[in-house]
């Protein structure tokens, strides 16, 4: 199979891969800023996908300082206003470009749930991918940052709100780079609630069945869902032994812990695709929500007791900060 | 005449110089005629199993590095079962992805969950998307070049098997192909119809009755001014011949055109009768559900209070191969 990027495209085979940047930045101080950025949205706009943030943070974190090979951005890109849909006169630019220019041997991150984007458009600000003042239009009306991204949002390279189809399109974009021979590996960000769409068993069959080994699959298990506890809603567990079932390499971490998560691509045998559940809280970093379990979809200050609380929650976690 | 696998040889010749082509099978490789190609481009053939919600999303994925992905199974799997993978993993973000799909209305004896009666309805309604569909040899040797031009999703409509050679010439992009010039009626037809609707016109013009006939092989976009001029060449009355639901296809295509240019005449739709169809041959469910010649000619005769006797024989002496010449003189 011989093919090539339409043009227009991005990639340009001749760059060195050796061209990569990871942050100077620790994953724990990105993480921090995460929640805190996400959490001071949640106070000004009165809600916010916050517990998404809580539970990703050092998983984002980390992907972004330690393990993603990604170009780096000359300086932070800015996020100008929509002007339109793939297909029409003027559409808005890929939201893959916060991930630098393509390159054969340079990884691609993919995301999954798009009801994380403020997670990953705080992420993208605390790396320096993301122009500082453009995460203040969150979910306003024009701004690409949406409330839950589509492929003009920052860091969204598919459309994928509708849930478990980011593996499929990932697995797709695999197996070409597989048949070019690019070293670059796939990785996808997914939630745990996305493993009860069946399209995620067959992707997970299709990866294993074409040997897609460069591709890494991080789920953030945080046992929560829209209704309440994963567990009781529809149980998806044992998820290491249904992914190891189906073919894959499976590590277990604590997705709180940025050097487990590390550890788990560095040592990865690369002779299956690998997935890491990365089980986490969603109420990491502002205990005050634990109280609210399991109802931690969106996250809508009730009253002057939560108000004060979450501001507390905040100036401890700037302060760590500072 | 009839030809056999039309589309089976004319995939492989013509995906020859065309490196960014692949095939993906739903598992269905010899029943869409893709085994051919198979055997002769093994590293673009990909077989995704019975895996439809993953093969649309995958073949968005492919389409984005580059490749242009022919996704082949029986229509109902590509449109009715991944309708949400179609929309959101292809359409949204425009990608070229053609879907070629297989056993459209009553073409099967494989009953209700085989027969795809709703899908040019629901691929018209899905933005960024093309609608072709195929009536004869000609149209499925050149189908793919049309489709290939297109920048985004395509929707092909696909015949497999025998299927009758009516034309000489290539099909073209929303462009109807003109069969018949007459001042009673307009007909305008769409895939295996077209074959019985030349019968019929021409019975009814034994009797009579001088018919305008269009053959339709795009359904979106349907633009081409020709359809409204078609339109209004027949004084008494315009009739919409498809295999498929009267809602949503060919029909309302007609409709909201000659609605659009305030085409006053009154519409006779023809077609799957807003009800699931069941299991049996394509002649007996073409007959009953009316888009067989005989139908159609009892049909567009009682609209016009017109008492023709319709004969078995006489319908399929006719020479459908005819259209050949007329299409020829017509369109060139």
């Amino acid at each position: 199979m011989t093919t090539s990027k339409p043009s227009g495209g991005s990639t340009t085979p001749e760059a060195p891969p050796d061209s990569t940047v990871l942050t100077e930045q620790t994953p724990e101080a990105v993480a921090r800023r995460v929640r805190a950025r996400v959490l001071e949205l949640t106070l000004k706009q009165d809600g916010c996908y916050l517990s998404q943030a809580l539970s990703s943070a050092e998983i984002l974190a980390t992907l972004y300082t330690r393990v993603l090979q990604l170009a780096a951005v000359p300086e932070p890109l800015p996020a100008p206003q929509f002007t339109g849909v793939p297909g029409t006169v003027n559409p808005s630019p890929s939201g893959g470009r916060f991930h630098g220019e393509q390159r054969p041997g340079l990884d691609r991150f993919l995301i999954s749930p798009a009801h994380y984007a403020v997670a990953i458009y705080a992420a993208l600000e605390s790396v320096g991918r993301l122009e500082p003042g453009a995460f203040e239009t969150f979910n306003t009306d024009g701004s690409t940052l949406e409330m839950i991204g589509a492929e003009h949002s920052p860091g969204f390279e598919l459309t994928t709100g509708s849930f478990g189809q980011a593996l499929s399109q990932s697995a797709g974009i695999a197996v070409v780079r597989q048949r070019r021979g690019e070293a670059g590996r796939t990785v996808v960000f997914m939630s745990d609630g996305e493993l009860e769409e069946g399209q995620t068993w067959e992707a997970a069959q299709a990866v294993a069945h074409y040997r897609l080994n460069n591709l890494i699959l991080f789920v953030d298990v945080n046992g929560q869902q829209v209704d309440g506890l994963t567990k009781d809603i529809m149980s998806v567990e044992p998820i290491d032994a249904r992914f190891a079932a189906f073919g894959w390499n499976v590590v277990i971490v604590n997705g709180h812990d940025p050097v487990a998560i590390e550890h788990a691509v560095t040592e990865r045998d690369g002779s299956r695709p690998l997935v890491v559940l990365c089980y986490t809280d969603t109420a990491h970093g502002v205990p005050y929500l634990d109280a609210r379990k399991p109802n931690l979809h969106y996250v809508r200050p009730k009253d002057d007791t939560d108000r004060r609380e979450l501001r507390a929650a905040l100036t401890a976690l700037t302060g760590e900060q500072a | 005449m009839i030809e056999q696998q039309v589309h089976a040889r004319n995939l492989v010749a013509w995906a020859a110089d065309k490196p960014e082509v692949c095939v993906l099978s739903g598992d269905l490789t010899g029943s869409t005629e893709i085994a051919k190609f198979r055997d002769a481009y093994p590293d673009r053939f990909f077989n995704m199993g019975m895996a439809e919600q993953n093969m649309l999303s995958w073949a968005g994925g492919m389409a984005r590095e580059g490749m242009v992905p022919y996704l082949h199974t029986f229509a109902v799997f590509l449109v009715r079962r991944p309708y949400d993978q179609l929309a959101m993993s292809v359409c949204y973000p425009n990608l070229p992805v053609k879907l070629v799909g297989f056993l459209p209305g009553i073409m099967t004896p494989g009953g209700v969950t085989h027969q795809a009666i709703e899908d040019i309805s629901l691929m018209r309604g899905m933005p960024n998307m093309t609608v072709l569909e195929v009536g004869d040899a000609a149209d499925i040797e050149s189908v793919l070049d049309v489709a290939h031009e297109v920048a985004g999703p395509v929707y092909i409509r696909m015949l497999r098997g025998s299927v009758p050679r009516l034309f000489s010439t290539p099909m073209e992009f929303d462009r109807v192909r003109r069969l018949r010039e007459g001042s009673d009626i307009t007909v305008f037809s769409s895939g295996i119809c077209t074959e019985d609707t030349i019968r019929a016109c021409e019975v009814l013009q034994r009797h009579g009755i001088s018919a305008t006939h269009r053959h339709v092989t795009t359904l979106k976009p349907f633009t081409d001014p020709e359809v409204v001029d078609a339109a209004r060449a027949g004084d008494r009355l315009v009739v919409t011949i498809e295999n498929h639901n009267v809602i949503g296809g060919l029909g309302s295509a007609v409709a909201e055109r000659m609605a659009e240019a305030g085409v006053g005449t009154q519409l006779l739709r023809i077609g799957l009768p807003d009800q699931f169809a069941h299991g049996a041959t394509a002649a007996y469910l073409k007959d009953e559900y009316g888009i067989s010649a005989r139908r159609i000619v009892a049909a567009i005769a009682d609209r016009l209070d017109v008492r023709v006797d319709v004969d078995d024989e006489e319908l399929s002496a006719v020479e459908v191969s005819a259209a050949v010449d007329s299409e020829q003189l017509e369109a060139l």
